[in-house]
């Protein structure tokens, strides 16, 4: 255990108990890729928080430019109907971020209830879980989000609902295996030869030593659920018109690539920094909370 | 002996697994009681069935079969009631020491919080309660500074220090029972003797009775009131501590007492082991499970076709299941160990 920068006299101090997230963040501080990623989500985040400030226009505020390159007054220019772009992807990163904690938070908590009852009681309960997990993963999530739409009609709350449906699995299958694990061990097997509850046993001790990769499973999925909303989107299932959608953004910049690439390259743009930063982010906890991984 | 009121008494128990070669059958008829402020010491060799008894006691093995035994608990039979009940019984009124103190202790929880537990789970106490419970306990098994060591991690404790923080847990609620299965194997010999010292000291604090598991002879020697020796899932000789080192009446027993070295050896004495090695659960020997290894079995006779009940024989509670006790009763550890060839006590045996 590293103590190298605790005086020795105060090792009996409770400040010498918070070892592991002092060491965990100075190693994730070194890792420059993973602060550029934290960087950009804490900004993505202000500006989300700050639309309305940040905003020159509103989202369907039409003005007399249509399809115009950047300029002083449309910083990113204006799409085929007048609006702003710039304005547009400012108050789209709500809705990125809106669907992405969302469906990863709807995906998290069944991947984690689920996994963890798969491996801690084992037998025909785990079976008929990962049965379960079978035949999600036999859905194409496109066909699924189609589906939903259909019924539910296209919304931002659909794809939070297609993309948390379809999220789980990894999750659930990365939980599963920890339980397996951890159940061998002697701690585990302690708390129940001194009484404890199962569902104390399941989520006070062994989840907390099961959160290393879910941290990271899940920091990595809001990206990827940002990504795949631009693609529910782009093919026209997720949430339509007036609302702010980069996929949406990116799908009506196809067609006017030709004459007006900023339509396109912008809201792309957005996209793709969000997606990046959230991985680099999950890398670097990964290496960050694995101390082998140097 | 202090015949006091009876706390727990098993009966009869047989429990065992179902493997893919068969029905091994881990405890074989097992019949003990353990009463009020005793230290009761199961002995056996490893795979003897010593620590199966005690978890089957806990009902901790969920493989386990147990296909006959009573096993009761302050007048109630523990195999006959439900889950939620056992769970209960567990921890609060017995609980349990772990071998190996590096993995028994929750990595991510600090050492005040685990033991606090056990005292909000049994006894409700509210967040803050337990914490200053746990810093009690901390202080009871004898860690400096408690107040600060509760607040640290496991990991920030030594291999003694954590062994007694698992005491500190077991003893929480002040059970009436402790089970300590091998405490003290994982430590070095400096400190095993510190934390016996420990267990023992809080015993006396807390008027709780001790099951103690080991196989180290030395320590049932200073510590236990009253020793059940087992081998391949049979109990073979229960009865004092006196009784057990000074009239043994079991060749097993005797075998191992031979088996050690003393310290008033002057150096040119042979150690006499135990020859062969225990049997499969699964094939047990016929008659004496004991008997292809036994010095002093008869072949073919009634060692190797009568299975010999446990019986008394000597002073009152003395038990022994070997065919021949009493003539065992001339012999001693040093005519085993001066007998000049121990091979030749072999030749009756036939390998089985």
């Amino acid at each position: 255990m590293s103590m190298t920068d605790v005086p020795a006299e105060t090792t009996l101090d409770a400040s010498a108990a918070r070892p592991l997230r002092v060491d965990v963040w100075r190693r994730f501080k070194r890792n420059r890729l993973a602060m550029l990623g934290l960087v950009m989500i804490v900004l993505l985040v202000l500006v989300a928080v700050f639309a309305d400030v940040i905003a020159p226009y509103g989202i369907a505020e039409r003005s007399s430019s249509f399809r115009e390159g950047p300029s002083s007054e449309h910083w990113f220019g204006t799409d085929t109907i007048g609006l702003d772009v710039f304005s547009r992807i400012v108050y789209g990163s709500r809705v990125s971020l809106k669907i992405g904690i969302a469906a990863t938070s709807i995906a998290l908590v069944l991947g984690l209830l689920l996994g963890a009852v798969a491996g801690f009681f084992g037998g025909i309960v785990d079976t008929l879980i990962m049965r379960l997990t079978d035949v999600f993963l036999s859905i194409p999530y496109i066909v699924l989000a189609v589906a939903i739409a259909a019924f539910f009609g296209k919304s931002e709350n659909s794809v939070i609902l297609v993309l948390g449906l379809t999220g789980w699995l990894g999750i659930c299958r990365i939980v599963r295996a920890s339980f397996l694990s951890l159940k061998q061990l002697e701690y585990v097997e302690a708390a129940r030869a001194l009484g404890f509850p199962r569902a104390r046993i399941m989520f006070g001790h062994m989840l907390p030593n099961a959160l290393q990769p879910i941290i990271v499973y899940g920091t990595i999925a809001v990206g990827s659920v940002v990504l795949s909303e631009a693609a529910l989107s782009f093919l026209g299932v997720g949430p339509q018109y007036p609302t702010p959608a980069w996929g949406l953004m990116v799908a009506d910049g196809k067609s006017s690539l030709s004459n007006a690439p900023h339509m396109l390259f912008f809201p792309s743009g957005a996209i793709l920094l969000t997606v990046l930063s959230f991985v680099f982010v999950g890398d670097g906890l990964r290496d960050a909370l694995d101390p082998k991984l140097k | 002996m202090p015949v006091s009121d009876v706390l727990l008494s098993v009966r009869d128990l047989h429990a065992g697994f179902a493997t893919d070669d068969g029905h091994v059958a881990a405890v074989d008829g097992v019949s003990f009681d353990v009463h009020r402020g005793e230290v009761f010491s199961i002995v056996g060799e490893s795979g003897s069935g010593k620590s199966v008894t005690a978890m089957t006691i806990l009902g901790l093995i969920p493989t386990v079969e147990v296909s006959a035994g009573e096993i009761v608990w302050r007048g109630r039979d523990l195999l006959a009631v439900g889950e939620e009940e056992r769970r209960k019984v567990r921890g609060g009124e017995i609980a349990m020491v772990f071998q190996d103190p590096l993995t028994a202790l929750n990595p991510v929880h600090t050492v005040g919080r685990q033991i606090g537990e056990m005292a909000r789970i049994h006894e409700g106490l509210n967040r803050k309660d337990a914490m200053v419970r746990a810093v009690e306990m901390l202080d009871l098994v004898g860690i400096p500074e408690p107040a600060q060591r509760a607040r640290m991690y496991p990991h920030e404790f030594s291999g003694g220090m954590r062994q007694r923080a698992m005491i500190a847990m077991a003893i929480a609620c002040k059970p009436d029972l402790l089970i300590a299965d091998e405490p003290t194997t994982a430590l070095d010999v400096t400190v095993q003797a510190q934390v016996l010292d420990v267990l023992i000291g809080i015993k006396d604090e807390i008027d709780s009775a001790i099951i103690l598991i080991t196989h180290d002879l030395g320590v049932v020697a200073g510590l236990a009131d009253r020793v059940m020796v087992m081998y391949a899932g049979r109990q073979v000789e229960m009865g004092t501590v006196e009784e057990i080192f000074y009239e043994s009446r079991h060749p097993y027993t005797l075998g191992l007492l031979a088996s050690l070295p003393r310290l008033d050896d002057v150096g040119d004495e042979p150690l006499v082991p135990i020859k062969g090695s225990p049997p499969s659960l699964i094939h047990v020997p016929s008659g004496c499970a004991f008997h292809p290894r036994c010095r002093f079995a008869q072949i073919p006779g009634l060692c190797d076709s009568a299975r010999p009940e446990l019986r008394l024989v000597s002073g009152d509670a003395h038990l022994a299941s070997c065919h021949y006790a009493e003539t065992l009763e001339d012999v001693s550890i040093e005519t085993l160990r001066s007998s000049a060839d121990p091979d030749e006590l072999l030749d009756t045996v036939s390998d089985p």
